[in-house]
């Protein structure tokens, strides 16, 4: 990464007016933070991140300690959630590696609501604050308000209300039907939450005071349809309902906890509630599983450019640029595969890179640029950028912007690991006849629907003994990893009746199936 | 669009409280097992520390759906440095070619260990005091932290809340108040009033005069009654100040039988009883001392480890542990200056002239300097020292005695001590 500190007037404490007619007096630069410094330099980036056209939601900064960002963790980065001893998990885990020095804290956190609430950590220095409110307030939450997939599934105004009613409403949950009852749902909801996810429809946006109202009217009108559903048909029909529907549902679904929130025979109208709050959470969340590399690319490029931006016009020192480089290069680091702290490709670091790349094309674009990115060379780099952040996740990002330099740059390489073959092979490196074939494979591999298991609920035998059946469609002739077992046990506690497993492999054909039998409680 | 940077980091410190209780509810089975094993294997005077607790990884787990090793598939990786298209490479032993890479696989590649975490002194304690079926009040009282305080009245003060405020005091004080402040007016008054009644008399007066001597008295029974019935400078609270209890030492003395009957469970169950007074004398003086005494046919004063974990075979004479309690408290530590405790643990079984003497060893030397003496049996069956002691039981408050077979009989032995609250 080229980071050159351009043009370094020596801005001692006199103030240097000659050089350029912006130049202003730096802003004062302790290392030690306070309010008042906060604000000013929050003003500023502001002021940087109009003028660069951000679109963001209001700001809403707020200081904490250590061991409440330890918190934060625990309750996947939201300021309330409800209570589950999962959460304690997570805490009691980072709690210890943060103790014994495995682990550094994040800088910061920030929440996708409306206003957006970006935590800063009380440890942090001045020029770490600053970079941090860049980087979250502005790169984070203009992504959150410009990224179609936020726009479609995500309501930023409504999300801090929603997760204060799924609180109130469990915590009244346990009181009601005891501790116990409410954590055996919830690891059954937790472990089907990857699919408890629409992926083409448009979610609704609530307040709170909408929710629940409609929470009682739901009630109601769920039980009575579960209730028509099993209701025992007289003979005559019984046969006209078999020729007619001989699968229920007709189409498989994928919405595993959507399908057994509406239609799992024995639950209770509390439980179809506390599966529909997991589902709201869990698609809540899907967005931000989608888009690692594009949103934390986009915040880096911009806390780097924001603060560029400043230095140029002689606001910051070059103490303060220095330092904060210094973690934005930490940030960025990618090592290579042969690496000892190799953990995969750092999506800060590819992120960053592409956006930096993107920008490059359209202001200095070369030959083969304007050969692979015909449209884009020399266009106004602005647009292009927000345009790519609009419009993209990980996977199409990669697919289209990805260009020959980066994949030179990285030097990637992709490996073909089939198990029927004894050695690897290195199917695509950086070379002419290689740039398409590693875009495309790293494009595939952001993809969550070839990384996750395609399962869907495929049948139920509503005449019979009421099982359930889900169904694998192996991709790659993939198989299934050892869990199954445990996550059809959860299955079958929420549906109450058999579950089965069946994974099918390119042919059509059954390859393996797994049962858990009724579990009536 | 900043309105304000909020400051949180007074607020809610804790907020991950209620998830851990939940963890910790969870896995409450084993948390307990590893809380008996510590208390088995601590001292006495380290009882009060929080534990490591180890849960097997795949407790802990939260399976989901996931992709097992198999299959096809391909993957990117940067820093290619040697490879060509179409080079083959063996395949890295375990773990195979995508650990560490991706999203999903930290989990794995990770930690195939066990999930250690540590419980907090507090919850070391409740699970402690979980097994002895200790009621709640007192467990608090026995986990108080700070030193014991007593309140003083001291004098009245000018500040304070509404439920000390003094009546009485305030209205004295508003009265002076209003008898200095009006005190002036009040005397100019009367004079011009005299005069007035004077003028009205003498019918030469000129009536423009009555009326400003009129004016002018209106003028001064406003400015009267403008002075406060009640003004907060009046106030007066009562004072209250904390003092702290003076502390002073106790010794407690633990008297074993380690004679051959004596299994490791008896012996488990004879520590839960000295630890549980040991921490009652813990909260209530500054210093305790502990004095370990083991007997079989003979007693002998030892160290804490040697009390717990050497075992002794023979026969036993109860009376020789007695005999040197009372030597060691005549030699170390006289009754006026040090609160003495005993706690007997024994299964009963005793040579059978001996027990008598026991009794009454108890009775004239012992129990008359002893601020309370318990006898824990832990067998069932009814021996001779059980006998005896049953006599002693009932003209002795000061003493109390118990027969238990698991952990939770331990504590209404010492009913009585705990119900005094305060021994001092």
């Amino acid at each position: 990464m080229n980071m050159s500190l351009s043009s370094t007037p020596a801005a001692g404490p006199a103030p240097v007016q000659a050089a350029g007619k912006e130049r202003r007096e730096p802003l004062p630069s302790p290392s030690d933070w306070s309010f008042e410094l906060i604000e000013t330099y929050h003003h500023e980036i502001e002021r940087m991140a109009k003028r660069f056209g951000l679109d963001t939601y209001p700001v809403q900064l707020e200081v904490i300690t250590a061991s409440q960002m330890i918190d934060t963790y625990a309750s996947v980065g939201m300021p309330v959630n409800y209570r589950h001893w999962s959460f304690g998990k997570q805490y009691i885990a980072s709690e210890k590696s943060y103790r014994r020095g495995h682990m550094g804290l994040a800088y910061e956190v920030v929440i996708n609501s409306n206003p957006c609430i970006a935590y800063l950590m009380e440890e942090n220095t001045m020029p770490m604050q600053a970079l941090v409110i860049a980087h979250a307030c502005y790169g984070h939450n203009s992504f959150f308000k410009g990224n179609y997939l936020f726009r479609m599934w995500t309501d930023a105004s409504s999300i801090i209300d929603y997760l204060v009613y799924a609180r109130a409403y469990i915590a009244e949950c346990e009181e009601h039907h005891g501790l116990d009852a409410v954590e055996e749902l919830l690891d059954s909801c937790h472990a089907l939450m990857n699919y408890g996810v629409d992926r083409y429809q448009r979610s609704q946006k609530l307040s709170l005071a909408e929710e629940e109202a409609r929470r009682k009217e739901r009630e109601a009108y769920l039980q009575q349809q579960v209730n028509d559903l099993w209701r025992t048909l007289p003979k005559a029909a019984e046969k006209q309902v078999e020729k007619a529907s001989p699968r229920f549902p007709a189409d498989p679904q994928e919405n595993l906890l959507y399908f057994i929130e509406k239609n799992a025979p024995l639950l209770e109208s509390w439980q179809r509630e506390i599966i529909r709050i997991v589902r709201k959470i869990a698609q809540y969340f899907y967005p931000q599983r989608q888009t690692q590399v594009m949103n934390e690319g986009w915040a880096t490029f911009w806390h780097y450019t924001l603060l560029n931006a400043m230095y140029d016009e002689g606001l910051l020192t070059d103490g303060f640029m220095i330092e904060s480089l210094r973690s934005h290069t930490n940030v960025i680091f990618q090592p290579p595969l042969t690496h000892p702290g190799f953990r995969g490709i750092n999506p800060y670091a590819l992120g960053f890179a592409m956006f930096t790349d993107i920008r490059r094309i359209c202001e200095n674009p070369t030959d083969e640029d304007r050969q692979w990115f015909p449209d884009m060379a020399g266009s106004d780099w602005h647009e292009t950028l927000d345009h790519a952040m609009r419009h993209f996740r990980d996977e199409s990002f990669v697919g289209q912007y990805l260009s020959p330099r980066l994949i030179r740059d990285f030097r990637l390489f992709s490996i073909l690991d089939d198990a029927t073959k004894l050695q690897l092979k290195v199917s695509a490196i950086h070379d002419e006849s290689g740039y398409r074939y590693v875009r495309e494979a790293l494009a595939r591999q952001y993809d969550l629907s070839t990384n996750e298991p395609n399962i869907q609920v495929w049948n139920v035998d509503l005449r019979g003994d009421r099982s359930l059946t889900l169904r694998h469609t192996q991709h790659n002739g993939r198989p299934l990893n050892d869990e199954v077992k445990e996550v059809l046990k959860h299955v079958g506690r929420l549906w109450g009746f058999m579950v089965r497993l069946e994974s099918v492999d390119r042919a059509g054909k059954v390859a393996k199936h797994w049962e858990v039998p009724a579990t009536h409680r | 669009m900043l309105q304000q940077v909020i400051d949180r980091r007074l607020s809610g410190k804790n907020k991950s409280i209620g998830n851990r209780e939940r963890f910790l509810h969870r896995y409450r089975k084993q948390i307990r097992e590893a809380v008996r094993r510590a208390v088995t294997g601590r001292s006495i005077h380290d009882i009060e520390q929080g534990e490591d607790i180890t849960l097997p990884r795949r407790d802990v787990s939260e399976p989901i759906f996931g992709h097992g090793s198999g299959g096809t598939q391909e993957r990117v990786y940067p820093g290619n440095q040697e490879y060509l298209r179409g080079d083959q490479i063996s395949r890295p032993s375990g773990g195979g070619a995508g650990s560490g890479a991706g999203p999903g696989a930290n989990s794995q590649g990770a930690s195939e260990d066990d999930f250690e975490f540590r419980i907090t002194r507090e919850e070391f304690m409740q699970y402690f005091f979980d097994d002895l079926a200790l009621p709640h009040l007192l467990r608090t009282q026995l986990l108080a932290d700070v030193p014991e305080w007593k309140t003083h009245r001291a004098g009245f003060i000018s500040e304070g809340t509404p439920t000390n405020l003094h009546v009485v005091r305030s209205m004295r004080k508003a009265l002076s108040r209003r008898i200095a402040m009006g005190g002036d007016a009040r005397r100019h008054l009367n004079r011009l009033e005299q005069l007035l009644s004077a003028m009205l008399l003498d019918t030469s007066t000129p009536v423009g005069e009555i009326a400003a001597l009129k004016e002018e008295i209106e003028a001064l029974r406003q400015r009267i009654g403008q002075i406060p019935f009640l003004d907060p400078f009046d106030l007066r609270y009562r004072n209250r100040v904390k003092t702290p209890l003076p502390t002073s030492k106790a010794v407690m003395f633990c008297l074993m039988d380690v004679s051959g009957s004596m299994n490791e469970a008896r012996k488990d169950m004879a520590k839960r009883f000295f630890i549980l007074l040991y921490l009652f004398l813990m909260r209530h003086y500054g210093k305790t001392d502990v004095i370990f005494i083991r007997h079989h046919t003979q007693a002998a004063e030892v160290s804490e480890d040697e009390f717990f974990h050497s075992t002794e075979s023979g026969g036993t004479v109860a009376s020789s542990a007695l005999v040197l309690m009372h030597q060691i408290i005549q030699e170390r530590y006289a009754s006026n200056e040090w609160n003495i405790y005993g706690a007997q643990a024994s299964d009963g079984d005793n040579w059978l002239q001996d027990s008598a003497k026991c009794r009454t060893l108890l009775v004239d030397k012992l129990l008359p300097v002893s601020r309370y003496f318990a006898y824990l049996q832990v067998a069932e069956e009814s021996q001779t020292l059980w006998e005896e002691y049953s006599q002693v039981r009932a003209m002795h408050p000061n003493f109390a005695m118990q027969k238990v077979t698991d952990a939770s009989g331990i504590y209404p032995v010492f009913r009585e001590l705990f119900k005094k609250g305060n021994p001092a």
